[in-house]
């Protein structure tokens, strides 16, 4: 896979990745993770997040925070609607 | 458009998925094991009112979506052919009654774009890196992950996300409580796949503020 281009592509492609903004890679950051962008514009936010600790911490955090809210506890039906809902089950004809 | 659900994951908050396989759990729900209805109720409602409150106005409101929807459900048990799965049936009746309640409502949401990170802590125009972190105010990694996870923190999120407009607040519990993909929740509601990602990103990035504003 070596050849003559393959340095001036991963020139061209570090290029990119210091010219890429940290705060434009915040903006783009969940389309990364969602998988919609471009091979190229992924691989100029990987070779940037190699090269800069501040967006790869901030990165570690984006997933910790999905992870936490893994565990949230969620609001559900209130305890009177529930029981109306049981009374409607047992009341229901049966089949 | 008929959304393709998945199982929802065990591991995410209260809303935990039945472990019933569906034939089995048809069939009970229709020789009348209350508890097994009890059970798709307490596993499933939490979504399916997420899912009405990004349609209607109120909590109020949503409840008595998620209600109608399940009476519907156990109106239209007898008839249920098992085309798609019992959770697909059941959110395709709550989304259409949300949808209904919504029109009647005639909601207009506006929700204004907001920097996911407050811009002065990136560098200005005339720096030699504009737009990189300044070195004081970079994010910095935070820590084992038990911590990261400990009950201070989930209060935090829990209380945050009551805070979001509701669409923003209706998209990231859907992904990241409930464990829907993108394409449910784009069903669920009425979202464009890029709307989605939006509502998504501004949710998750508020959310990581806050986490960052009380760990660092
Ligand atoms: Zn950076």
């Amino acid at each position: 896979m070596s050849g003559p281009h393959d340095s001036g592509d991963r020139g061209d492609l570090h290029d990119a990745a210091v010219r890429l903004a940290c705060v434009e890679l915040v903006e783009i950051l969940t389309d990364y993770l969602e998988g919609v962008l471009p091979a190229r514009d992924a691989a100029v936010i990987e070779a940037h997040l190699a090269l800069c600790p501040g967006c790869a911490a901030y990165l570690a955090q984006m997933r910790a925070t999905v992870r936490v809210l893994g565990h949230v506890p969620v609001e559900t039906l209130s305890p009177e609607a529930t029981s109306t809902l049981l009374a409607a089950f047992r009341d229901r004809p049966a089949t | 458009m008929s959304p393709v659900l998945v199982p929802v994951p065990t591991c995410g908050g209260y809303g935990a998925s039945v472990p019933i396989a569906d034939p089995e759990l048809v069939q009970r729900l229709r020789e009348g094991d209350e508890q097994a209805f009890a059970e798709v109720v307490r596993a499933w409602s939490p979504a399916m009112l997420r899912v009405a409150r990004a349609h209607v106005r109120t909590h109020a409101t949503a409840e008595e979506v998620v209600q109608e929807a399940w009476l519907a459900v156990l109106r239209g048990l007898d008839g249920f052919a098992a085309r798609a799965s019992l959770r697909t049936w059941v959110f395709t009746i709550l989304v259409n009654a949300a949808r209904r309640r919504g029109r009647a409502e005639a909601r207009h949401v506006v929700e204004l774009g907001r920097p996911s990170v407050a811009p002065e802590r990136f560098r200005g125009e005339d720096d030699e890196y504009p737009g990189h972190w300044r070195d004081e105010a970079a994010p910095v990694e935070w820590g084992p992950e038990s911590e990261v996870l400990a009950a201070e923190f989930r209060g935090l999120l829990e209380r945050a996300l009551a805070e979001l407009p509701d669409r923003q607040r209706a998209v990231v519990e859907l992904r990241d409580v409930h464990g829907f993909a993108a394409e449910e929740v784009c069903a669920l509601l009425d979202l464009t796949p890029a709307n989605q990602r939006v509502l998504l990103h501004r949710a998750r990035s508020r959310l990581r503020g806050l986490l960052e504003a009380v760990i660092a």
